[in-house]
């Protein structure tokens, strides 16, 4: 569903990914660790399509289309949903509004119209209630006055609500507590189909004891040095990233 | 409205005898003492009217435009202005839809106006286009039941002299500022509205029933006086672009509240922006002035304002009463090369006053906004409360936003508070959006409405869903 080949990205002056290869077929769970600035965050934002980050050379290629050609929206249309690490605030525009327009604006892109009201408020509090959160949030304005672990509630309740092919959750479980994380990987796992793909960046293996990964990918220095099964993530919660390093540059 | 009707709402402001003349007038441009005779004549004033015109005048001639403002425009020639025109002939009128400018028709389809209410606004002589029914009858039906008087201004002064004597200039005198002066000798048309003790209008009073067809007036004076207990909802403007050939906009909008009395004042304005080059734009330089001049007195200004090249105006309220209080509301939105210059000034001057002021502006373009705004509280104004909120949302990184708030502070009882906020729209708020697969375009538009929300909530219904269409209209191609 994605391949990503030799890709380099520069932010700036900076080179930050210098000849990544991914591939994700749908029906899988890919992790994607890696020591504080290898390029984990660096490599969703650069699929999702933010500014400020310039591909110098690769591909992207999600479903056989390139997705460097399209614009933000049209990937989020096709299916290709990141969930953000620093969910933003949007004063005055509420959750609904939010969920709605872009749920549409999906339909639109598939061709069919406009979710019809009663069906959407049954969708919204069905998907509200599986991620424990009470329906009246839906009125408040996007993310305004969130604690942390509401914020990545939120983020998994769109995806839930927008159904995305590929989802691509960027430390998800950061700031949570066991609880909240619980929740949040009980949603992920929702998602799980023969038909989706799902890509967690995160920092600690303790989130795949929840949403047991297909494979674990090791990012380091701007590439991938290492892959494996769940069991290379245990690995490294015990032995750090010391090690992969040191095998990289042997 | 069949425009034989409107025909007649124009004639019958002439029906001392005057119609054949108007018709064929042109006044020359320049202003002297014998054109404000002109006027006063051509309306059948009563002499005081004229004493009054031509002292407002005299005024006028001492005194010099004011330059404070953030605002850079070349100076006008007073000279070159005609200061009276008379209504189109039906003949001069496009005589269809096909006739009206193809992007004035498009706005208006944006907006949503009502396919039966376009060729009215774009000024078109058809006769049969419309239903029979007359809307405006019934309405001053009401009306008369009720014991309130709409009319226009040139009508008040005939009919209602004494009335109009007693309140006008109480508000605004002539001397006040350099437009109002003008506005004073020159005015031609406007709104009087008087509700009697106790009456609460029964319905919101709108412009559109007062419409003169295709001219919109220049130097317009309103007067809306609520006499104690009473309550009156008044809306001006609409938001089709009002096409104008004269550049120069300078009303006069006074307001009496008495004891209890209620007036809310909106404004929605979208003023032609002229051709693409924003030649032909206006200058739109207005004073608007509330008086709540009994105890327990309220009186809101809201208003969405955009289009004008140039904007000057700052609905204040002063609030002598005990208890009274005044609020202002407002989204003022710029985008190519648009200034404005706006806000408000809340006078307190009698004991346990409130005001409240939100003002939000939307730069876009290489526009650039001022808000300004006096918070005065006088010696006596013993616990006099004010909330301040001012916003600016800048989009895209060529415009500007300034603000220049005044705090008076005469007693020390008194409580003010001032809220600023100045934001980017942010490129992670979009970015946000459209990662969702919300277009940008779309995004930007949620984005703004959400920064309006506390505006447009105070606008009568009718107006906050016009407003929203306008705002998506106005900022259109302002992002990438």
């Amino acid at each position: 569903m994605l391949e990503v080949k030799d890709l380099h990205v520069t932010i700036g002056n900076e080179v930050i990914l210098k000849g990544l290869d991914l591939t994700v077929n749908a029906g899988e769970v890919h992790a994607i660790m890696g020591p504080n600035g290898a390029g984990k965050s660096t490599l969703s934002a650069v699929i999702a399509g933010k500014d400020g980050y310039e591909v110098t050379q690769g591909t992207i290629l999600f479903e056989g289309q390139d997705v460097l050609e399209m614009a933000i929206e049209e990937r989020a249309r096709a299916g290709l949903l990141l969930g953000f690490q620093y969910p933003i605030e949007i004063p005055g525009v509420k959750n609904i509004y939010l969920l709605k327009a872009a749920l549409n604006a999906q339909r639109a892109a598939r061709g069919e119209g406009e979710i019809p009201a009663p069906e959407f408020m049954k969708l919204v509090r069905e998907k509200s209630a599986e991620m424990k959160m009470d329906p009246s949030f839906l009125q408040r304005a996007v993310n305004e006055g969130f604690s942390g672990g509401e914020k990545k509630r939120n983020e998994i309740l769109q995806m839930l609500v927008l159904q995305p092919k590929l989802a691509m959750l960027d430390e998800i479980d950061s700031g949570l507590d066991i609880d909240a994380m619980k929740v949040v990987a009980d949603g992920v796992n929702s998602l799980r189909s023969a038909d989706r793909a799902i890509l967690l960046v995160t920092h600690y293996q303790r989130l795949l004891n929840h949403i047991v990964p297909d494979r674990v990918h090791v990012l380091v220095d701007g590439r991938i040095v290492k892959s494996g099964d769940k069991d290379l993530a245990l690995e490294l919660e015990n032995r750090g990233y010391e090690w992969i390093l040191e095998e990289t540059v042997a | 409205m069949a425009s034989e009707e409107m025909e007649q709402l124009v004639r019958r402001e002439y029906k001392q005898g005057f119609v054949t003349d108007i018709e064929s007038d042109t006044v020359p441009p320049g202003l002297d003492e014998s054109t404000i005779a002109f006027i006063s004549q051509k309306k059948g004033e009563p002499g005081w009217m004229l004493e009054w015109r031509l002292e407002a005048y005299h005024q006028w001639l001492k005194m010099t435009p004011p330059s404070w403002a953030h605002l850079e425009y070349p100076s006008i020639d007073y000279q070159a202005i005609s200061y009276f025109s008379a209504p189109k002939k039906p003949e001069d009128r496009p005589q269809s839809l096909d006739e009206v400018d193809p992007k004035l028709l498009e706005t208006y389809e944006k907006l949503g106006i009502p396919l039966h209410e376009r060729a009215a606004l774009a000024g078109v002589a058809v006769d049969a286009v419309f239903d029979s029914v007359s809307v405006t009858t019934t309405f001053k039906d009401k009306l008369h039941e009720a014991g309130v008087i709409f009319c226009s201004i040139s009508e008040a002064i005939r009919e209602y002299p004494e009335l109009v004597r007693q309140y006008l200039g109480t508000v605004v005198p002539q001397a006040d500022n350099y437009f109002a002066a003008l506005n004073s000798a020159v005015f031609t048309d406007g709104s009087f509205v008087y509700v009697p003790e106790g009456v609460k209008c029964p319905m919101e009073l709108s412009t559109y029933f007062r419409i003169n067809a295709a001219n919109t007036g220049q130097f317009e004076r309103t007067l809306i006086v609520c006499d104690k207990r009473a309550q009156v909802s008044y809306l001006e403007g609409c938001t089709a672009p009002q096409r104008d050939e004269n550049q120069l906009h300078a009303a006069v909008v006074e307001l009496v509240a008495l004891e209890d009395a209620y007036i809310k004042y909106s404004t929605v304005q979208n003023w032609y922006p002229g051709d693409e080059n924003g030649k032909g734009g206006i200058y739109n330089f207005v004073t608007k002035r509330g008086d709540c001049r009994g105890d327990r007195s309220r009186i809101s200004w809201t208003q969405v304002e955009t289009g004008s090249a140039i904007t000057w105006k700052y609905p204040s309220c002063m609030l002598r009463g005990k208890e009274s209080v005044g609020e202002f509301y407002s989204v003022a939105v710029t985008n190519g090369r648009q200034q404005a210059d706006t806000g408000t000034k809340m006078i307190h001057i009698g004991e346990n006053t409130r005001s409240t002021i939100v003002a939000k502006g939307i730069a876009a373009g290489r526009s650039d906004q001022a808000y300004r705004g006096l918070v005065k509280i006088g010696p006596r104004a013993r616990g006099a409360r004010n909330y301040t909120q001012c916003d600016s949302l800048l989009i895209g990184d060529q415009c500007g936003a300034h603000t220049f708030p005044y705090q008076e502070i005469g007693n020390s009882t008194a409580i003010v508070e001032h809220e600023a906020t100045t934001s980017k729209i942010a490129d992670d708020q979009l970015f946000y959006c459209r990662a969702r697969g919300i277009g940008e375009e779309d995004a930007v538009s949620m984005i703004v409405n959400g920064f309006c929300k506390d505006v447009f909530q105070e606008l009568p219904m009718e107006f906050a869903v016009e407003a929203e269409a306008l705002l998506n209209v106005t900022l259109e191609g302002s992002v990438g």
